[in-house]
């Protein structure tokens, strides 16, 4: 099994986070907050897969021959919907935002003094 | 009984689904019932579950594929005492909410409902559920429902920034808390928490155990608002209508800590047991740290529903340092605390919203004096603010001194003043609002709450509406939820019934056995805690110093020269904890790594074996 997709998914984290927490644009934060989103498919697609192995559809094959992990891309599946929806919902947040400050940029959204 | 459970969950969806798909033929007094009685329904299945389990852990396996041979095939619900009993609190408190919304809004489409249905079944589905990727789709679910509820007033420029800030740190949490489990899987190829925590017990403790383990951690401390992942909580409840307010602090932020519970105790407790002294360390210096920052910044705000958030956090790092124990009777103290605990902050939220239904204001300066006629609802926030101090004998005293005790046998006998501080400062800051809002004492400004943010004047058409007294629909859950989160502790059986079910819950192998093997009948032996004379002091010490910091802060004139300087050194260490709270959805997201990567170093240097 190679390293490569763990080394890809550890670093989708990093540039998604480091985006969020640098971004001047909402809708820049959202893609970001979705890019680190994708990294948990990619891990979890990863950790399902076998090499040289069939696709888990048993209708014409033995039983016994070597297939990936159905339950991973049923989590992935589920993974992205959840992710489509909180992206969904934080654009039309951001949207919103823009509407009623006329920016996007969240250092411009930053009240004048500290909420406590 | 036992097939019941899923109903719970099923009846709010379809209620939500049919409210939504009917929204234009459906007049507004049909949705409101309509969602009450799904309320009640849930209610009522829970209450139902609850006595079931009393006899043993009720376990259910969606479409019948039960176990195999010892190793689970299917998605389970895995019920116990605590779980039944959350899943009934969080029914009650939506019952509440209902009622109070009745009157609360003037205009409400039936998306309001819906939204609140769909939250109410994934927190009952997320106390009942015995499989971790489950857990992690009621958690989406609830997290989901609430961004879209906390931004209900999408018009406002509060609950967009609140709703934003929200979202964006507890997505990053979810999403942390996901990897977590596909690392788990990944290692022990199941998500049932029984098969996980049967796989990984007494195995070699490596870097993926405790990375996963970081990871699930610190995903469920942000939903719980733990510092330093806890600044969200307050821009989103502070501007979140008040029946979603209600739920927020009563029951979702806690919802966290029973998963962080849950998951270590089903699934890391074999593995981490060795390491069982410095998680103890770990959890309860971030919970005394919550508790202090949320005690200290609910005394310092002016905005009321910002007080109660932060009276939420320092509640939260209370309940905390008792899941922190690692002990049974700890964990049962725990339980009654946040039920209790729960009831009394959703009444208080309740009695928030009806000042602002009056009066258009939150603000406690403003409000001065304007509410002296509310004769019901007055001596109801002070009776919630003495049981939040811990008034012997009712419910927040009782789990209180349950933790206590369990705290001096596990050598943290200094534990107590933390809690008479924490409880102290939160309790005097309710008594000093009810002091200067119902009956007008204290001057005009307050020098505590001078850096404070101050409620905006609401704008909101909902509820511009002039009214000149407090609806029944009001009252009423205020009253229920405040007798209910006091007599608690006056129950005859309630404290043995709470250790018996803490003694269940930390027990991973009875757990594993009705799960994975349908055995139920193994019952842990329950600790005997009688609360002594010391707790009973503690408790009413803590009530004696709540007392005198509201009317050191109302009479200040009179007050002796050193509280000016306890004042001014107060108002220092204020003003640097409310420099940290910027309503910046990327500030908070530092914190968070920061604090994910400090977790993370302590549980790689001290649980690998």
């Amino acid at each position: 099994m190679s390293v490569l997709p763990y080394v890809v998914a550890a670093w989708l984290v990093l540039v998604g986070l480091y985006g969020i927490v640098t971004s001047r644009n909402l809708l820049h934060l959202v893609v970001c907050l979705a890019v680190m989103q994708s990294s948990s498919y990619l891990l979890l697609l990863s950790i399902g897969y076998v090499k040289d192995a069939e696709p888990p559809i048993f209708a014409d094959v033995p039983p016994t021959t070597p297939a990936v992990d159905p339950i991973v891309q049923a989590l992935t599946l589920t993974d992205v919907v959840v992710g489509t929806t909180v992206t969904a919902l934080l654009l039309a947040l951001a949207v919103q935002t823009h509407k009623r400050y006329g920016t996007l940029d969240p250092e411009e959204l930053r009240p004048k003094r500290p909420q406590a | 009984m036992a097939d019941l459970s899923p109903l719970a969950v099923a009846i709010p969806l379809v209620v939500a689904a049919v409210l939504v798909g009917a929204a234009v033929v459906l007049p507004r007094p049909v949705v409101d019932a309509a969602s009450l009685a799904a309320a009640i329904g849930v209610a009522v299945l829970c209450a139902l579950v609850l006595s079931d389990v009393a006899d043993g852990r009720v376990v259910y396996w969606f479409g019948g594929w039960t176990p195999r041979h010892g190793a689970a095939v299917g998605v389970s619900f895995a019920i116990d005492e605590i779980g039944a009993g959350l899943a009934l609190f969080v029914a009650l408190t939506f019952v509440g909410a209902f009622m109070f919304s009745w009157r609360y809004f003037v205009v409400v489409g039936p998306f309001f409902h819906a939204l609140m249905l769909v939250f109410l079944a994934a927190m009952v589905g997320f106390s009942f559920t015995g499989d971790l990727f489950n857990l992690f789709v009621f958690f989406e679910l609830l997290s989901v429902s609430a961004y879209a509820l906390v931004a209900y007033d999408i018009e406002e420029e509060g609950p967009i920034q609140g709703a934003l800030n929200f979202a964006v740190t507890n997505s990053v949490g979810a999403f942390f808390i996901l990897s977590g489990i596909a690392l788990l899987y990944g290692r022990t190829g199941a998500l049932n928490m029984a098969q996980i925590g049967q796989t990984l017990a007494g195995s070699h403790v490596d870097g993926l155990v405790v990375i996963s383990f970081t990871l699930i951690t610190v995903g469920f401390l942000t939903k719980a608002a733990v510092v330093p992942f806890h600044f969200w909580l307050a821009d989103a409840y502070s501007v979140a209508p008040t029946p979603v307010c209600m739920l927020l602090s009563a029951a979702m932020s806690e919802l966290g800590l029973y998963a962080l519970a849950r998951v270590y105790w089903t699934v890391f407790s074999g593995a981490l047991g060795g390491g069982e002294e410095s998680l103890q360390v770990v959890f309860i210096s971030a919970g005394v740290l919550t508790a202090l920052v949320g005690a200290l910044l609910c005394f310092g705000a002016r905005h009321l529903k910002r007080m109660l958030a932060f009276a939420t956090i320092a509640q939260i790092g209370l309940f905390l340092t008792g899941l922190g124990l690692l002990d049974s009777g700890a964990m049962a103290g725990a339980a009654l605390l946040v039920a209790a605990d729960g009831c009394l902050k959703a009444s208080l939220f309740v009695s928030v919203g009806a000042l602002q239904h009056l009066f258009q204001s939150v603000d406690e300066l403003r409000l001065r004096g304007r509410a002296r006629r509310l004769r019901v609802t007055g001596p109801l926030v002070v009776l919630c603010a003495l049981g939040v101090a811990s008034l012997p004998p009712f419910g927040p005293w009782l789990g209180k001194a349950l933790i206590e005790e369990a705290a001096g046998d596990a050598g943290y006998g200094w534990l107590p003043v933390v809690f008479v501080v924490t409880s102290a400062l939160t309790s005097g800051a309710l008594l000093r609002a009810a002091g200067r809002v119902f009956v007008g004492w204290g001057p005009r400004t307050d020098p505590i709450a001078a850096g404070a943010a101050a409620a905006p004047d609401e704008v909101d058409p909902e509820l511009q509406y002039r009214h000149d007294r407090v609806p029944s629909t009001m009252t009423t859950p205020a009253v229920a939820l405040a007798v209910a989160g006091l007599a608690l502790g006056l129950v005859p059986g309630m404290r043995e019934a709470a250790l018996d079910a803490g003694a269940g819950f930390v027990d991973r192998s009875a757990y594993a056995a009705a799960v994975l093997h349908g055995v139920t009948g193994l019952q842990a032996e329950a600790e005997t805690i009688q609360p002594g004379v010391g707790s009973v002091a503690t408790g009413l010490l803590t009530v004696a110093l709540a007392l005198g910091l509201a009317a050191v802060a109302l009479f200040r004139e009179r007050a002796p020269g050193a509280v000016d300087r306890a004042e001014t050194l107060a108002a220092g260490v204020l003003g640097r904890l409310r420099a940290l709270q910027t309503s910046h959805a990327g500030d908070y997201v530092t914190w968070l790594t920061l604090g994910t990567a400090t977790l993370a170093a302590i549980f790689a240097l001290t649980l690998t074996s």
